[in-house]
């Protein structure tokens, strides 16, 4: 039951991007198909969840224990870029293509903030190791579920005749918006 | 390479450690002088130092701080360091002033991430909401929503962080009476 | 380098939130008023700056290879300074910004300064250019936030203009995009010009 809060809770209701305003970067960038967006939920999936796991390791057997919270913004960081570099080792081999599609997004992934912000969430929130698994993947469901349903509109909105002085970027933010409207009525379910 | 990274790391590191030894006491007293406006601010005129005779109650998911207020000896009041996880975005945390007899003195917010505009509006200085529960003792009253059959008018369209709110208030109240006599 | 040309590039042309759409997080997750908006940007401009002269002044010595992990953790110390004084003197607003002081490490427009301009640039010219920067994305942030207050709250600077709670939706997460959307069409408007 509590599992289930926290999921509908970090998928819905406190949407990482529409709500807490995380990890935006990769949202507005690599919105423009749904492909590209899904593969990029994908990659956000994993680092999200082994930076957890070893960032809860860390700080809970060695930052706290000896006293070196103050090492945590460093440290957690320098854990987040290794993990991506991996990714993109794994990826070039394994699927090149998505590789490819990915291109400039992989490596910026180190400083996607959505990837550190739940990181040190799961810390503040004192939740256990279980329960922060848990909270990584649910906020990487999320951004996955915000990015593609905002690829599927910019998908179609490339059909529309929109006012010249709102094209581009203006009317993605707006769309946001809306989306993060909607969103709001999710409110309250748990 | 590898050792210019290791020099940027341990210069890095030393340069924080330094910054962190100056900046501790600061943050500590910050804290501390936080935590005893809240106290000045929800029990009445005392004169012992209640943050020396503090002690601590297990609660499910947590503990509560018990600041014990007198006034020449005599206890005055109590304030309760209590909280919720339950609130709109996470954990609310509270301090709540109680006289000996079980009445709310007063009641400020510690820390909470509630929804600016919404629900920060359980702040002392951004409504009256508070003004609710003050002077008045929660074994009188039903000290609830409305909509859950209790007295309390809810923040407006706020019902999580209100019920959240009433929750942690209660809580002190079921710790204070629980523990009974602190004289 | 025209230096004054430098300072200046940061406003409208080149501007990190409106233009170039970096460190957009901060810029929408902290703006609920204009005072918590220009305090996110004086904080972010303090590390930009200091990092543009620490990686400037070191920029020789650093080997390309490991050049970005060498700059983050530069980064990473001034965010953690930067988190620690907040925290022992400026109480009120450091529990106001709350997660987002930390996120400044992953601020992509901190980064971007330190790789794009500072590691190729004198230390005069990096000055310039960190503070340029910090000074136009706290200007971003405080018209975001000015706007969003205004809106929302119907006062600016916690300065009630009228009595009156506004319209709320400016003040909670979606009102942040449409806000932000409308101040990006009138910059494009703006560099057009």
């Amino acid at each position: 039951m509590e599992y289930i809060v926290i999921v509908i809770g970090a998928v819905l209701v406190n949407n990482i991007v529409l709500a807490q305003f995380l990890g935006l970067c990769p949202l507005f960038g690599v919105s423009s198909k749904i492909s590209t967006a899904a593969g990029m939920g994908g990659a956000v999936l994993f680092v999200m969840t082994v930076a957890s796991i070893v960032t809860y390791l860390l700080s809970n057997f060695l930052l706290e224990p000896f006293n070196l919270m103050y090492l945590q913004t460093i440290t957690y960081i320098l854990v987040i870029s290794s993990l991506v570099q991996m990714v993109e080792i794994i990826l070039k081999k394994v699927s090149p293509p998505l590789y490819q599609a990915l291109g400039i997004f992989l490596p910026l992934m180190t400083t996607n903030c959505a990837i550190l912000g739940v990181a040190i969430l799961v810390f503040q929130q004192d939740l256990t190791l279980l329960q922060g698994v848990v909270f990584a993947i649910a906020h990487s469901i999320g951004f996955t579920l915000a990015i593609i349903l905002l690829a599927g509109i910019r998908e179609h909105m490339d059909l529309l005749d929109i006012p010249k002085g709102m094209k581009g970027n203006p009317i993605i933010m707006v769309t946001a918006g809306l989306l993060a409207l909607a969103f709001m009525g999710f409110a309250g379910i748990v | 390479m590898v050792l210019t990274l290791f020099v940027v790391t341990l210069v890095a590191s030393t340069s924080l450690a330094l910054i962190y030894e100056v900046t501790k006491e600061p943050i500590r007293l910050a804290a501390l002088e936080r935590k005893n406006n809240a106290i000045m601010q929800v029990v009445p005129e005392f004169n012992n130092m209640p943050n020396e005779e503090e002690f601590t109650i297990e609660v499910p998911g947590g503990e509560l701080v018990l600041y014990p207020a007198r006034m020449d000896g005599e206890l005055v009041g109590v304030a309760i360091e209590t909280f919720t996880r339950r609130g709109y975005s996470g954990t609310i945390e509270l301090m709540v002033g109680l006289l000996p007899d079980g009445t709310i003195h007063g009641i400020e917010v510690l820390r909470h991430a509630e929804t600016p505009g919404l629900g920060d509006k359980i702040e002392t200085d951004k409504s009256d909401f508070y003004k609710q529960f003050v002077g008045r003792n929660p074994g009188d009253f039903t000290m609830k929503l409305r909509q859950d059959n209790g007295e309390i008018d809810g923040i407006t369209a706020t019902t999580i962080t209100s019920r959240a709110y009433c929750e942690a208030v209660q809580l002190a109240y079921d710790v204070f009476i629980e523990k009974g006599d602190l004289k | 380098m025209n230096q004054a040309k430098n300072f200046t590039k940061g406003f409208v042309r080149e501007n990190p939130v409106f233009i170039l759409m970096l460190g957009l997080c901060p810029a929408l997750g902290t703006t609920t008023s204009a005072f918590n908006g220009f305090g996110m940007g004086m904080a972010t401009l303090f590390v930009v700056l200091m990092s543009n002269i620490v990686v400037s002044i070191f920029k020789d010595f650093i080997p390309n290879k490991v050049r970005i992990p060498s700059y983050i953790v530069i980064i990473a110390s001034f965010v953690t300074i930067t988190d620690l004084v907040m925290e022992a003197f400026m109480g009120a607003l450091h529990a106001e910004l709350g997660l987002f002081i930390p996120l400044i490490v992953v601020n992509c427009f901190v980064l971007g300064r330190a790789e794009a301009f500072a590691s190729k640039n004198t230390l005069f010219s990096s000055v310039v250019d960190g503070v340029g920067m910090g000074l136009a994305f706290t200007m971003a942030l405080t018209m975001l936030g000015a706007s969003r207050e205004l809106l929302g709250a119907n006062a600016i600077f916690g300065l009630q203009l009228i009595e009156g709670d506004g319209m709320l939706v400016f003040i909670l997460a979606p009102g942040a995009f449409i806000a932000l959307g409308y101040l990006i069409a009138l910059m494009n408007k703006l560099k057009k010009d």
